[in-house]
């Protein structure tokens, strides 16, 4: 009986040990686990002139991690009814926004901003992010929509349960992680990291820029116009031929309306100065991006064009930049506005929108 | 025996007693920051009420803050022995981000007895150059290439009434001087104060900006006059750079 004893206590202490050394339970993290890293591909011209993209350390780039960033970006999974993903709202065509001037959630509701194009979000210098610029990080800004009533309409408990019971999600997390225990905010990190590699930087006016290419005398035309303090100047909220984020990252009133009913950041920082602030987007793809606007109002790249010619109208929080209220704007001749917009067009990327990496995987 | 234990520690207790307990606890070095203040005459302007005040210039115009953005570089310490420490950098500062107020040199500084702090508003002319600084190309500081490039030295933008009442912005920018086509001229300010101070350990020297005087000396500024579309405008540039000679001033100097 005594030999017994000994014997199943060996057996027992065996069977422990075997599977605490090489059969950890996937669910509890794994400290020692790293995945591959995959720094970000930065393109030439913001090598040359941009500060090194900024990366969380508590987010590292890695290619599991963008992997299943990607595979969750266009699943459908993570809203309330499994009809809806991030793509839907911000597709690889649309330079990861939409062609509605208000997206649909999945209630048939419509939301009352305009789908944000997704791009060089690595350098959003502020770190602040949506139109208002209310989460403070990228990985913030990946939590919202899930919940958000008119958007995606779920709830974490409910997205994280539909992630763990999947058949392939949990070890995609192991792999990415280094734990299959799936939380909220493991999947924002996932869309971010995947999210940061979207980087467009290779449009006919880059390869201008590192003398790789040519622009017609209208599109340079176009330029010296955007650049022009007296004209069109573009250039204090959009960039310069050595700013090639063709943003600010700042939050601006273009004179858009005398009454304000959004408040934008005001409704953020509860600062009455800032109502009627929204942040300047990015130049780049405009060519896949309209509407155009926060609220999406103008159609057409004219009638962005026409609105700072013709159209700006007086607010008390206008940005002293919209120096031409008084007159409705800068008034640029028809032919000045065919060359600026033969510019901006310049600034649009194919090879970012087609790029295979960022299409559907699923 | 005895004694010679009894004089080894005797040595010790001198040795350990001579390292910490010379009569001087001055430090060799110190670490030295440099605080960017703001005012208009008494009134304090500070990141938390600059879009809020309303000011009365020399010209009488009526005069309220948007954004206030300018550029100092070149900071310099010089000592009572004639040598001058040069701190490494320059700095933005941005009223919309209250960090950009303090510049902290990664260089420490002797201690001792120093007569002077010069600096240069905006960049001389070896360094103001064309795309050359990642960050402040990233804040969209650049200066047109058509005006000859480089970086802003200051961006003021804001509203005033004009001399009907009537509320207009100003955009007072301030950097290189377009004489004509490709023809450009120089427009920095170097400030050289001669100031008697001694460091004894990590100090902090404040820098102050009156933008009261932007406006009014020597030349009386009418933004009635001269309010908007100033960066191609010489006269303009040169007038915002004669009126800069008496903008700054350093102000407290803690330790």
């Amino acid at each position: 009986m005594k030999l017994f004893r000994v014997f199943f206590g060996i057996l027992a202490m065996s069977l422990f040990i075997a599977c605490s050394s090489s059969d950890p339970d996937p669910a509890d993290p794994n400290e020692d686990y790293i995945p591959t890293p995959k720094p970000l591909t930065v393109p030439p011209i913001f090598d040359r002139l941009l500060p090194p993209p900024t990366v969380p350390s508590d987010n590292p780039q890695t290619v599991e991690g963008v992997a299943l960033g990607r595979k969750l970006f266009f699943d459908p999974i993570l809203s309330g009814d499994g009809t809806q993903a991030c793509a839907s709202c911000h597709q690889p065509a649309n330079s990861f926004t939409d062609t509605d001037r208000f997206s649909i959630g999945i209630d048939g509701l419509e939301g009352t901003r305009n789908s944000m194009p997704i791009f060089n979000t690595a350098w959003n210098t502020k770190n602040k992010f949506f139109w208002d610029g209310r989460a403070f990080s990228l990985e913030d800004q990946a939590l919202e929509p899930v919940e958000n009533p008119i958007e995606m309409h779920n709830t974490w408990e409910n997205a994280v349960a539909s992630l763990q019971s999947h058949a392939s999600y949990p070890e995609l997390f192991n792999k990415a992680f280094g734990t299959s225990n799936i939380s909220r905010d493991l999947i924002a990190k996932a869309i971010a990291q995947f999210e940061r590699t979207l980087i467009s930087g290779n449009s006919p006016f880059d390869k201008y820029l590192l003398g790789e290419g040519n622009l017609t005398p209208q599109e340079l035309n176009g330029f010296q116009i955007f650049m022009d303090e007296s004209r069109g100047d573009c250039f204090h909220c959009h960039g310069n031929e050595n700013s090639p984020l063709w943003t600010d990252n700042i939050f601006h009133n273009n004179g858009l309306d005398a009454i304000i009913t959004d408040k934008g950041l005001g409704n953020v920082t509860g600062d009455p100065n800032d109502d009627g602030l929204f942040k300047s987007p990015s130049l780049r793809n405009l060519a896949y991006t309209a509407p155009y606007m926060h609220d999406g109002r103008f159609a057409t790249l004219d009638e962005v064009i026409n609105h700072y010619s013709e159209g700006l109208v007086y607010s008390r929080t206008i940005d002293p930049l919209m120096k031409a209220v008084s007159r409705g704007g800068v008034h640029l001749t028809e032919s000045d506005k065919a060359d600026l917009k033969a510019f901006l067009l310049s600034l649009s990327d194919p090879s970012f929108i087609n790029n295979p990496d960022f299409q559907d995987p699923n | 025996m005895k004694k010679i234990v009894f004089l080894l520690a005797i040595a010790f207790a001198a040795i350990g007693c001579s390292n910490d307990d010379d009569g001087n606890n001055t430090p060799v070095t110190a670490a030295v920051s440099f605080k960017f203040t703001q005012n208009w005459g008494v009134n304090d302007i500070t990141p938390s009420n600059y879009t809020t005040g309303v000011y009365e210039n020399a010209a009488g115009n009526y005069v309220s803050i948007n954004r206030l953005r300018y550029l100092i570089s070149r900071i310099e310490l010089h000592k009572a022995d004639g040598t001058t420490v040069s701190f490494d950098g320059y700095q933005l500062i941005d009223l919309a981000d209250a960090g950009s107020l303090t510049f902290n040199p990664s260089e420490s500084v002797a201690t001792g007895d120093y007569t002077g702090i010069s600096f240069i508003y905006g960049f001389n002319e070896e360094d103001n150059v064309n795309g050359a600084y990642p960050d402040l190309n990233a804040a969209d500081w650049n200066w047109p290439t058509m005006l000859g490039g480089g970086y802003h030295f200051m961006q003021m933008d804001g509203n005033f009434d004009d001399s009907n009442g009537t509320s207009q912005p100003y955009n007072f920018h301030n950097g290189t001087a377009r004489v004509s086509e490709g023809v450009f001229e120089q427009n920095f300010i170097s400030f050289d104060f001669d100031q008697n101070f001694t460091i004894s350990g990590d100090v902090t020297i404040e820098i102050a900006m009156d933008i009261s005087e932007w406006y009014k000396n020597p030349l009386t500024w009418d933004l009635n006059d001269r309010s908007v579309n100033l960066m191609m405008n010489y006269l303009a540039q040169k007038d915002m750079q004669r009126n800069g000679a008496t903008v700054f001033s350093i102000g407290d100097i803690t330790q």
